[in-house]
């Protein structure tokens, strides 16, 4: 982790009404990096990531991609500039193919493309997340993992440089989760940096070089996933206090 | 492929000569109910473009069709009528564009208030001005427009919006139009500029509706603010896109016909019922019918094939 990090995120800030969701949050992500976020219910993850997406606007701090700052942008811009995610809860487009719910980001995405080239380049896309055969189902008559398919699909269709998945991988079962597992892996080993929202333990000990850990709205722990799972206050956090 | 689209053209430009040619060949009432049906496919059609495939409901129709009406009545003795024709739906466009900017960041049902307040705060606005300042509360309307001109002109009109339609929904920008519909969520964070698509399509079919409604005026010897501004107009095109369906190309103009026979009998017949009837009509359009025709004819084919 010599050089700049692809993502630097400093003293990230949000609050609704009382509650302080997110309290000045660090983060740096190398480039070609799979990292964890992870933390109890609450804890402002998903506050995070719609933060750094644009979904919401922050109260202060910073987030900088490759040194372009993102703050402040629209959620479409952000999107343009190469960050793409998927959704905690699935959200697909139930009255559209699978194949125009992909198409979408190829033709708004980072790198619009024409209409004919987009439908081209999905196709491939579809094949590579293992949709081809169901390229004109409607998103409402797919099962549960290939809308979870789409939804990711929909993402790298934006041509990103760093993805953030909000629990991808939940609700898939065993032989599922392997599947997604080696989909993320493949992935990033395209070039893609990964930020991943997970409470699946052993998706974060198979893909992850670097998790961190979100208690209240704010970072308590980070490092290699081992050292980090292994930490008592991590523990404390997830488990509940002995001595309270 | 290529002969198919040849082949296809062919037969609407016939059709549409066709068309071109009926006031020669029908009486004058049958002429004044074509126009009327004209009127209503483009409004229909327009309407359904932006509020069909964004489910956002405007309820502003009678407000652009309004202006349109007024920009007429206001225009007509000073300018030459090419002219007004071309300067009303830029006067919609500019509203909607304001309106739209206002208010397309609503969602839901805040959207579909102040659509309806619109055009009943623009009636106010014009009998306000009109009683303060030009001290009359109605104009007429000099223009010497027979009812074919009046049905060429609708006729133009609706080819092109259909046209437009036709065109616009294969492009990406009718596709980012069906996924702020679906969830416009994703569609911001699939990179689509969301309030752009919304404010430029809105002003772009309210345009429409505003160069009908200046068409529809040269039948009017006579305006007022209440017929100008008459918001029963508003859910007349809505309830005729409902019953059409307002996902397909023709399922608005498909609505529109029966339904312009439907009023036009209805307001002849019970003119002091006719709000109720048209409520009623909505009432089972929406329980009996929620595709529209289009979709009902959808389940028929299928059920044909199964």
């Amino acid at each position: 982790m010599s050089d700049a990090p692809l993502l630097a995120v400093r003293g990230l800030r949000k609050s609704f009404g009382g509650l302080q969701a997110v309290r000045g949050f660090d983060l740096d992500v190398a480039a070609g990096a799979i990292v964890g976020l992870i933390g109890p219910n609450g804890s402002g993850k998903t506050t995070v990531l719609n933060l750094i997406t644009g979904e919401i606007a922050a109260d202060g701090g910073s987030v900088r991609l490759a040194d372009q700052e993102m703050a402040g942008l629209p959620a479409f811009r952000i999107c343009r500039s190469q960050i793409a995610r998927t959704f905690q809860l699935v959200r697909i487009l139930p009255g559209m193919t699978t194949r125009e719910n992909v198409l979408i980001g190829r033709l708004f995405g980072a790198d619009p493309a024409p209409l004919e080239r987009a439908r081209r380049d999905v196709d491939v896309l579809l094949d590579r997340v293992g949709l081809a055969d169901r390229a004109d189902q409607t998103g409402a008559q797919l099962t549960y993992i290939d809308q979870k398919r789409v939804e990711l699909a929909r993402a790298l269709a934006t041509r990103p440089r760093l993805l953030l998945l909000d629990e991808w991988l939940a609700g898939l079962n065993p032989t599922e989760l392997q599947i997604g597992i080696a989909l993320i892996r493949q992935v990033r080993d395209e070039g893609v940096t990964i930020i991943m929202i997970e409470h699946v333990m052993e998706a974060i000990r198979a893909l992850c070089d670097h998790v961190v850990v979100m208690s209240a709205g704010a970072l308590i722990a980070a490092g290699a996933p081992d050292a980090v799972l292994a930490d008592p206050e991590v523990a404390r956090v997830y488990l509940g206090d002995d001595d309270a | 492929m290529v002969e198919n689209t040849w082949f296809r053209c062919s037969i609407a430009a016939a059709a549409v000569a066709f068309l071109a040619a009926v006031p020669l060949m029908v009486s004058a009432y049958t002429v004044s109910l074509l126009v009327s049906m004209l009127a209503y496919i483009s409004l229909a059609t327009a309407w359904a473009f932006f509020s069909g495939r964004t489910r956002y409901i405007s309820l502003a129709t009678a407000a652009f069709v309004g202006i349109g009406t007024y920009t007429v009545a206001l225009l007509s003795d000073h300018l030459p009528l090419p002219m007004v024709l071309v300067i009303a739906p830029v006067v919609g466009f500019v509203v909607a564009l304001g309106v739209g900017l206002a208010t397309l960041r609503l969602s839901g049902v805040y959207f579909v208030i102040f659509t309806f307040g619109l055009a009943e705060l623009i009636k106010q606005v014009v009998i306000w001005f009109e009683i303060n300042q030009t001290k009359t509360l109605a104009r007429y309307i000099f223009v010497n427009a027979s009812g074919a001109l009046i049905y060429e002109l609708l006729l133009a009109t609706a080819v092109v919006v259909l046209a437009g339609v036709w065109w616009l929904s294969r492009t990406p920008l009718g596709y980012a139009l069906r996924v702020i519909g679906e969830d416009e969520m994703v569609a911001r964070h699939a990179g689509i500029d969301t309030t752009r698509v919304k404010v430029l399509i809105f002003a772009a079919t309210s345009a429409v509706m505003s160069l009908v409604g200046a068409i529809l005026s040269l039948r009017y010897t006579y305006v007022d603010p209440n017929i100008g501004f008459n918001s029963l107009v508003s859910f007349q095109v809505l309830i005729m896109a409902l019953l059409g369906g307002i996902g397909r190309l023709w399922g608005p103009a498909m609505g529109a016909i029966p339904l312009v026979l439907l009023f036009e009998l209805l307001s002849g017949t019970f003119p002091h019922y006719f709000s109720i009837a048209v409520g009623l009509c909505f009432v089972v359009i929406v329980y009996y019918l929620p595709g529209g025709v289009m979709g009902l004819m959808d389940r028929w084919r299928a059920r044909l094939r199964a």
